[in-house]
């Protein structure tokens, strides 16, 4: 599925975590998402930006406008170098957390997302692809 | 160690025995983190009584800022003092619980007036100024 349009932006600091809430956000009102929507996908990046910055030593964020059929959809990927997340399905749990949060970052994005997908090894890294379709 | 903007906070204003909070900026974690410093440290310096927190600006509250809002609630607790975060966003309620985060001890109200009056009826101070008299 080719992507309408595409956009990277590097994931390092605190403030590049507010950079990639507000670029959602943006995203999310050019593709006409709706109020709500709009809210899920940007909290759902915050999530995972914050992920890219803290467990995975920063990375990148991909962003993708998506035309399927009728329907449009926003795309994104973090991508991290990090240390890898052993246990996929333990880190996916609520209130499973190897920091200082309350483990809701990965499960949340999910149920914030109409998809999501999670490939990860560690000593290799991490890459988190969440998309919600208008 | 992350470049902080010197000086950057978010005001905390004292009246009488209540600070109130407004917050009107994007959130990075470190600006949450200096919030819940600052707050703790002036509950005890100003014997303050009563905390409200207005959110009404915020258009996401992703699990480090839901975080921090109870940690704030349950610190004032400790100290003597009540909390009530006011004006969310029914689009941010509607996140928030989809993320997973029921903000389990804060307090919440509609808006300003509601929350002020929710505090003073908790410490036995009458609703509102013109509801006193014999």
């Amino acid at each position: 599925m080719p992507a309408v349009r595409e956009e990277t932006i590097g994931v390092n600091s605190d403030e590049d975590v507010v950079r990639i809430r507000q670029v959602t956000r943006q995203w999310a009102l050019d593709l006409a998402f709706s109020l709500v929507d709009q809210t899920k996908i940007v909290t759902a990046a915050s999530e995972l930006a914050r992920n890219t910055v803290i467990h995975g030593g920063g990375g990148t964020t991909h962003l993708e406008e998506l035309r399927e059929g009728g329907r449009r959809g926003l795309r994104l990927t973090f991508v991290d170098k990090g240390p890898g997340i052993a246990d996929v399905e333990q880190a996916l749990r609520d209130g499973y957390t190897t920091g200082s949060g309350l483990g809701l970052g990965l499960g949340g994005a999910r149920r914030l997302a109409n998809e999501f997908e999670i490939a990860s090894r560690p000593g290799q890294g991490t890459c988190v692809r969440i998309t919600r379709w208008k | 160690m992350l470049d902080g903007k010197p000086g950057e906070r978010i005001p905390i204003l004292k009246m009488g025995e209540f600070l109130l909070v407004s917050i009107q900026v994007e959130m990075h974690d470190r600006l949450v983190m200096t919030l819940q410093d600052e707050l703790t440290e002036q509950i005890v310096r100003h014997r303050a009584r009563g905390v409200l927190i207005d959110i009404s600006a915020l258009e996401i509250v992703d699990s480090f800022i839901g975080r921090a809002l109870g940690n704030i609630a349950n610190m004032a607790r400790v100290l003597d003092a009540s909390t009530v975060v006011v004006g969310m966003r029914p689009a941010v309620a509607i996140t928030l619980v989809e993320l997973g985060l029921n903000l389990k001890g804060v307090r919440t109200a509609l808006n300003a007036e509601k929350g002020m009056d929710l505090i003073r009826r908790e410490l036995g101070l009458s609703g509102r100024r013109d509801a006193g008299g014999a």
